[in-house]
């Protein structure tokens, strides 16, 4: 049994057929990538595995269960990183974490100190997010999505604004959720580098 | 690893998130306040200043004042969060989105109406009211601005997407407010003539906990159909 599947998926958007029964399947370790011109898709198809948009057709099943009958189980499971960081612009970034992060689990200020200083902005915990710049804030987010401590991720240009040694970061961060055991739905124009081939790539037409 | 958290303590997360981005932002949250002293204000100037007649204005006074100045306050509510991702995030938590935005709701009300309640005594008592009758014009405004927020957290919610949404959101409170202002008006007049104002009270109590069980669930599927 696949841990995450989808079937048959149509999704419209305005006048646009955008999914047109497209299906996937991912299990634990595994990782896809959906890359594919500007437009046509991917943010949207992401959304919808994440229950965000509703679908016209098809099926989203989660541990074999379709993940419409249990949405909150399904949600608890999932860390979704989106355009927008969804942090606070007023907060520092350590209390971003704590309050975004914080909403799900306990957490305490050493966790979240150690997913920052993990995703290479430590020393900037105590800084308001208006006053990092867009590839700092995308490595809180980063960071948020390591604290939710779920299996899987559904990531929609992670690597925006992040110089090289940001996209090492987030290729080794990858790679350690995958060997635990996790899932990821990567959509990225990037090549993810990940040393263990485990990469399957969905490009979207 | 630790569990998730229980729906109360993760409401409690964010309402101290709400406070703390307010307390960093004291203008948004006190600009509302002052709206509501400056109009309460304006009327025995732009009226002839005989005390018996603004007694008699007093309860519409303050009741439309505290409606248009808690419609001043609502764009505050939800569009920050729609903006920067984080209605997103409460979406996809796992938590019940209705639940958590209630929450969002009560730091709303703490914030823009309470303090509204909390200044009333003194407004009413320029307008004329004896002290006897303040008791029951702070309950008929406590119960009524909590109603108010939560009318209005639906009205917020559905304009979400929109770019310029304040006339439409005025356009979609105000007749929802209705009962809540003549219920608000009429136990604010009983109170000032001293006569008993039970009655009102408890319709007020009632709208109260209608919208308390109501309004979240509206809010949140407006919020997930802007969010789509």
């Amino acid at each position: 049994m696949m841990l995450l599947s989808a079937d048959n998926l149509h999704l419209w958007r305005g006048e646009q057929h955008v999914l047109r029964g497209l299906s996937l399947r991912l299990d634990a370790g595994e990782c896809l990538q959906v890359t594919g011109a500007n437009g046509v898709g991917k943010s949207s198809l992401l959304r919808a595995l994440c229950g965000l948009l509703p679908l016209e057709e098809g099926r989203i099943s989660w541990r074999g269960q379709d993940m419409r009958r249990d949405r909150p189980a399904y949600h608890r499971e999932l860390a979704y990183l989106g355009h927008a960081t969804g942090l606070k612009a007023d907060l520092s970034a350590a209390e971003n974490l704590r309050f975004s992060a914080g909403l799900r689990r306990a957490l305490s200020a050493a966790q979240i100190g150690a997913a920052l200083e993990r995703v290479g902005v430590g020393a900037l915990h105590a800084r308001l997010v208006r006053q990092l710049s867009a590839g700092q804030q995308r490595r809180i987010a980063l960071a948020r999505v390591l604290l939710c401590d779920c299996a899987l991720w559904i990531l929609d240009e992670p690597t925006a604004n992040l110089d090289g040694r940001g996209q090492g970061l987030f290729a080794e961060l990858l790679q350690e959720h995958l060997q635990a055991g996790g899932l990821a739905l990567v959509a990225t124009h990037q090549p993810l580098n990940l040393q263990d081939p485990r990469v399957n790539v969905l490009e979207l037409a | 690893m630790s569990g998730p958290l229980s729906a109360g303590r993760a409401a409690l997360q964010l309402i101290r998130r709400d406070l703390h981005l307010a307390l960093r932002r004291p203008g948004e949250w006190l600009q509302p306040l002052g709206f509501f002293v400056i109009v309460t204000a304006l009327f025995p100037l732009a009226l002839d200043a005989d005390l018996s007649r603004l007694r008699d204005m007093a309860p519409g006074v303050i009741w439309v004042g505290a409606l248009l100045s808690s419609l001043l306050a609502l764009e505050l509510l939800f569009r920050e969060d729609g903006q920067d991702g984080s209605l997103e995030q409460l979406a996809v938590s796992g938590l019940s989105l209705a639940w958590l935005l209630l929450a969002k709701t009560c730091v709303h009300w703490l914030l823009t109406g309470l303090p509204l309640v909390l200044v009333a005594p003194m407004l009413a008592t320029a307008l004329g009211a004896p002290a006897a009758a303040l008791p029951g014009v702070l309950a008929a405004l406590l119960l009524g601005s909590i109603a108010l927020s939560l009318i209005g957290a639906i009205g917020a919610a559905l304009t979400l997407g929109l770019r310029r949404g304040g006339t439409l959101l005025a356009l979609i409170v105000l007749p929802l407010a209705v009962p809540v202002l003549v219920f608000g008006a009429q136990a604010t007049a009983r109170a000032i003539a001293l006569e008993p104002l039970a009655g009102p009270l408890y319709l007020l109590g009632a709208l109260a906990v209608l919208a308390a069980t109501l309004a979240p669930l509206a809010a949140a599927g407006a919020v997930r159909i802007s969010l789509e």
